[in-house]
């Protein structure tokens, strides 16, 4: 138990890295996870088909804001397509944990909610409430 | 007079689940406002109708038919009288609250309700008891209208005067105890100004019927719900009230078999009550299983199980007073509430409060309760929540304030 809150998942939540927004933002994206009450706001500069600057604030457990913390530091700087192709085995190898079912939607609500912003940059025609969760094993 | 109350920490001997262990620690489980455990009265129960008596119910004419349909009938009568109902044509068995509420806003609201007709419910209100009225109101051009809470979470009752100016009222939906504040509504007050309207009370008994007495006339109820999930029975099996009168003039909700009298292709007549609204096979062990569980409360006494309640809540409160950074939602009085705690903990979302007791072996619920109303007018992502119930004892608390101060260290 105490695994899950080892000190750099606690560290990422009292100091989030990227944590604000942006002003004049190329894309920026609402995610919710109503299971916890989540609440996630993400701006993205994408520049160059590179993701330049990334933010993100809302409100969320702890889980689900330092997993969008340590998500933000892996993007930061690489293309559209490496960002892109994060899984969910990406998110679990930087928590350092495996994921129980039940705190999975917390962990990858940042992951989610970057896949629905970087297919809104690419201008994808999205389906009414589509939450970027496809291909996620839920067991 | 129900006998002498015997303590919860005997009563608890009863329930096998608390001789599990979680991770080394004794299981207290402070969540029966979503589930409640299940005694081993019930669980025999049940395990002795599926060896010696199962069978489909109201058909086979063999002996094992007979039997189950006796059990399966005799569990509504164990409802009747728990309930006070006058007779079980008035007792229809459903799958648990969200089901009842939902044949009566299928059947009786689809009959009686059409546009210029108000509806009224609360902010306070399961989501259950809310979003068939509000898809009532779409499907038949009624107007929903909502009495709302104050910061306590008690229902501002001064606004019934506003809706009753504008006339119409038809039917007014309000849980008896609310499950995500705790908070105790004056249901008879409710019943009564809504009779003066002209107009019916749908009351969902899913947090008030396990936990003290009930009379349906002493309410004022016209249909009341509850679950028997909630309190010790199995999952799959309810029951709806109705007067017998609004009952008999209803139609159908789910079609099918069991609920028809004679079918021809020219037409179909329906089954009289209370078969009528029982479409198709019954969870038949469920509702067998929901008897016993009443039986074993009506043993202990309901009356009991509300003083032991009230106590323990008292004692929670007190306790939880005791950790920095707490703040309890919902009534402050003990008695305007019944035994529901929701809380905040500063700096630290519930979900992580609800980890880390459960890893000390402490269930208590996070989230927003499916009251999403109440936790934006409170302002509020989402509480944790401990809930009691008869078996509930001091112990439990303890462990939850222990693992609560745990929760601070780790945040600090």
């Amino acid at each position: 138990m105490d695994d899950l809150y080892r000190e750099h998942i606690l560290d990422h939540y009292k100091n989030p890295r990227n944590h604000g927004a942006l002003t004049d933002a190329d894309v920026s994206v609402e995610g919710t996870n109503p299971l916890c009450g989540d609440e996630l706001h993400l701006d993205l500069n994408i520049i160059a088909g590179r993701i330049e600057e990334i933010r993100f604030h809302g409100r969320g457990c702890s889980i689900s804001q330092a997993a969008t913390s340590m998500m933000t530091e892996l993007v930061e700087g690489k293309t559209v397509e490496e960002a892109a192709a994060l899984t969910r085995a990406d998110i679990e190898e930087e928590m350092g944990i495996p994921l129980s079912p039940v705190r999975l939607k917390c962990a990858l609500l940042g992951l989610s909610t970057l896949r629905v912003a970087l297919n809104r940059h690419a201008g994808v025609a999205l389906p009414e409430g589509w939450a970027g969760m496809d291909g996620v094993d839920w067991r | 007079m129900d006998a002498v109350a015997t303590p919860a920490s005997v009563l608890r001997a009863d329930f096998p689940i608390f001789e599990r262990v979680i991770d080394g620690h004794p299981l207290s489980y402070l969540d029966s406002a979503n589930s409640a455990q299940k005694s081993r009265h019930m669980l025999d129960t049940m395990m002795s109708f599926y060896t010696t008596s199962y069978a489909n119910v109201h058909r086979a004419v063999y002996q094992l038919g007979v039997e189950a349909t006796e059990a399966y009938e005799g569990a509504r009568e164990t409802v009747r009288a728990l309930i006070g109902a006058a007779s079980t044509k008035e007792i229809v068995f459903t799958r648990d609250s969200t089901e009842a509420i939902n044949l009566v806003a299928h059947s009786y609201g689809r009959a009686n309700l059409a546009p210029g007709d108000v509806i009224v419910c609360t902010e306070l209100e399961h989501h259950s008891n809310l979003v068939p009225w509000q898809v009532l109101s779409q499907q038949t051009g009624a107007a929903i209208r909502y009495v709302h809470i104050d910061d306590r979470g008690e229902l501002q009752l001064d606004e019934l005067d506003e809706i009753a100016r504008s006339g119409n009222v038809r039917l007014l939906a309000v849980a008896e105890q609310s499950n995500s504040l705790g908070t105790s509504n004056p249901v008879r007050v409710l019943a009564d100004w809504v009779h003066e309207q002209g107009g019916v009370i749908v009351v969902d008994g899913a947090q008030s019927v396990p936990h003290r007495p009930t009379d349906v006339t002493a309410l004022g109820a016209d249909f009341l719900v509850f679950s028997g999930h909630k309190l010790g029975g199995p999952s799959g099996a309810g029951a709806l009230y109705g007067r017998r009168e609004l009952l008999e003039a209803m139609p159908p909700f789910l079609t099918g078999g069991e609920m028809i009298r004679s079918v021809r292709l020219s037409g179909t007549t329906y089954n009289e009550l209370p078969w009528r609204f029982e479409a198709g096979t019954p969870a038949i062990a469920e509702v067998v299983g929901m008897g016993a569980a009443i039986e074993y409360l009506v043993g202990v006494g309901l009356d009991n199980v509300q003083a032991h309640e009230q106590a323990i809540t008292r004692y929670a409160l007190g306790r939880l007073a005791e950790v920095p950074g707490i703040t309890v939602h919902g009534p402050t009085e003990h008695s305007r509430r019944g035994g529901v705690v929701p809380f905040s903990l500063d700096g630290v979302h519930p979900h992580d409060v609800a980890e880390i007791l459960g890893s000390q072996g402490v269930c208590v619920r996070a989230g927003h309760h499916c009251t999403q109303p109440v936790m934006e007018r409170l302002g509020l992502p989402a509480t944790t929540r401990a809930s009691f119930y008869l078996y509930t004892v001091p112990d439990e608390i303890d462990r939850m304030i222990d693992g609560l101060h745990r929760v601070r260290r780790i945040f600090a």
